[in-house]
């Protein structure tokens, strides 16, 4: 219906806020850490010091910083004017030990920027004992990870919040009860709140991919027509819930808090976007495997990064088509139900 | 007689409680029939078992020649409805919003277009087909959904409370405009608090307790229990 696309605070919000969120996302919130400034301590200098040393410098990761004396490397860490030191042994050349050193405070700089050094100087060193790979990422970029959660969640945010809060919004304004009296049937009436929000997320979903590719180089892999597919399962998927929250509640406070707690910290918590789902306790797991954006997410990681076939990712696609239909059945009764129940909120009033 | 609207022990129970007890009364075509009562006498609920929104627990009912146990649905294609609170979407304008509701009852859009002409015509609001209905003063847009209401031409319109928090000049513009519409054929069907509205209705009821207590015309309800004018009649009625 023409009247959303009135609503310039509706619009803003549905295709700014992801806009933000995606760049933000890809850009400032990633666990890439730059320019860790490291200094070295190295009580005797031989080549393979300087080579490794070398290493460090020509890293992007890494801010070389010098080197330190022993004495200066507590006062160092502690002042906050580098976050890692790395010590090598008097005998490096010969045994290629050494020491690292972190500011732990930062925990994630620290581990993150551990990794990295590790595997600069593992790289140096004449006799590496592993040969890592990072397949499908091999630069181990965040945005990659980010990506298909932040789409997850996005469309959560647009899909589900604005349409519980558009029939709310009839229900307040009294509307709603001009077109309940009116021959149009509730499924019409759904369908038609639901299209407007269906289009609008599929131009935020034409934006988003076309960020994600050229801004933050994810890949494609998999093809666009699968992950447009997809998107566009959870994407109905989304309206559907939307729709029975606001079936459920009467006003649009209510519905933007239950879209808000009910819908989006689960998202964010149980979806594996933040925290890996093997890591969460068996209940919350078995949770997580109920909430539609895991799947989604899970699906858009192997389509995007790693590339495979819309055929390898057929329980994801299924588990959310069957939940489409389950909640898209859910809201529809609940619509009807709410025609009988109004009567029982006018004896109360 | 020819009645528009016919019930006979017109029944809603919430439980235990009934809303509607049994109500029983007809209108006639181009009546303006007034729905009197005090908050929470069951006007609202009776209205919606007439408007096919809800199902009476007992009774039957006639509305517009459709049965409101088994055809709500073609009840809702015949009726007008308008609720007391405003109800037209405030970011469309003014024309817009007829073609909505109009395209809704299932109208041709030239049908739209010279109905909306005649009905704006008649308020004088010509002028105003392409404001935002948010720009307009309660009043006018009081009368403007009540010309959405009657939009597709309906045999018979539902009028919930139409004029709270109306000014008195506007109020009695809007009676002009029902009475306008009565003569013309369609019923009115209205529930107000106003006292001095219900003496424009042809003939009125007022329910207590889910009961029709009196139905009959405002003149000669006044004379039956002697009161001076019709919030005697009603404060009488409801001790």
């Amino acid at each position: 219906m023409l009247h959303i696309l009135r609503d310039k605070r509706t619009m803003l919000v549905v295709l700014v806020i992801p806009l933000i969120l995606i760049v933000l996302f890809g850009f400032t919130v990633t666990t890439d850490v730059n320019n860790i400034k490291v200094m070295a301590c190295a009580p005797h200098r031989s080549h393979s010091v300087s080579e490794a040393v070398n290493h460090i410098q020509a890293s992007p990761y890494f801010d070389f910083r010098g080197f330190v004396d022993a004495c200066d490397i507590d006062r160092m860490l502690r002042t906050g004017q580098v976050s890692a030191v790395v010590v090598f042994a008097s005998d490096y050349s010969s045994s290629g030990s050494y020491q690292m050193l972190f500011d732990g405070a930062d925990v994630n700089t620290a581990s993150t920027s551990q990794a990295y050094l590790q595997s600069v100087l593992a790289g140096s060193a004449a006799a590496s004992p592993f040969d890592v790979h990072m397949l499908y990422n091999p630069q181990m970029k965040s945005s990659y990870n980010f990506v298909p959660g932040i789409m997850g969640m996005i469309f959560m945010l647009i899909c589900a919040m604005m349409t519980s809060i558009s029939i709310v919004r009839e229900k307040e304004t009294g509307t709603m009860e001009v077109l309940l009296v009116s021959p149009v049937k509730p499924l019409y009436i759904i369908i038609s709140k639901m299209v407007p929000y269906l289009l609008l997320s599929l131009i935020n979903l034409a934006i988003i991919l076309l960020l994600a590719y050229y801004m933050l180089d994810v890949p494609m892999a998999g093809g666009v027509g699968g992950i447009v597919l997809v998107s566009f399962i959870y994407l109905v998927l989304a309206l559907a819930l939307g729709m029975m929250v606001s079936n459920m509640v009467q006003s649009q406070i209510a519905a933007l808090l239950i879209s808000a707690m009910v819908m989006m910290m689960p998202v964010i918590i149980f979806s594996g976007m933040m925290f890996p789902i093997e890591n969460l306790p068996w209940a919350l797991r078995w949770i997580s495997y109920v909430i539609p954006p895991r799947w989604y997410i899970d699906a858009m990681r192997k389509l995007m990064i790693e590339g495979v076939a819309l055929c390898d990712v057929v329980l994801e696609v299924g588990i959310l088509l069957a939940e489409t239909v389950a909640l898209m059945a859910a809201a529809t009764k609940k619509f009807n139900d709410r025609l009988e129940q109004k009567g029982v909120n006018f004896k109360i009033l | 007689m020819d009645y528009i609207i016919e019930v006979k022990g017109l029944t809603k129970r919430f439980g235990s409680f009934a809303a509607v007890d049994g109500i029983s009364f007809a209108v006639r075509r181009g009546e303006i029939f007034g729905f009197l009562g005090a908050n929470g006498a069951g006007k609202t609920t009776a209205m919606r078992m007439l408007c096919g929104l809800s199902f009476p627990t007992e009774g039957s009912g006639m509305v517009a020649g459709f049965d409101v146990m088994t055809q709500g649905e073609q009840i809702k294609r015949h009726i007008g409805y308008m609720s007391q609170r405003f109800s037209l979407y405030e970011d469309l304008t003014v024309y817009e919003n007829m073609e909505l509701f109009g395209g809704i009852y299932g109208m041709k859009q030239a049908d739209i277009a010279s109905r909306s002409r005649e009905l704006l015509d008649r308020i004088n609001f010509a002028d105003h087909k392409d404001d935002l209905v948010q720009s307009l003063p309660l009043g006018w847009r009081q009368k403007l959904a009540f010309m959405v209401a009657t939009m597709h031409s309906p045999e018979i319109v539902f009028l919930d409370e139409p004029t709270g928090g109306v000014d008195p000049i506007t109020r009695r513009q809007f009676w002009d405009l029902i009475r306008g519409a009565a003569r013309q054929g369609t019923a009115i069907f209205v529930t107000t608090h106003y006292m001095d509205e219900a003496a424009y209705c042809d003939r009125i009821t007022i329910m207590v307790d889910g009961r029709i207590k009196a139905l009959d015309a405002p003149s000669a309800l006044m004379q039956q229990l002697e009161a001076k004018n019709m919030n005697e009649v009603f404060v009488k009625l409801c001790r």
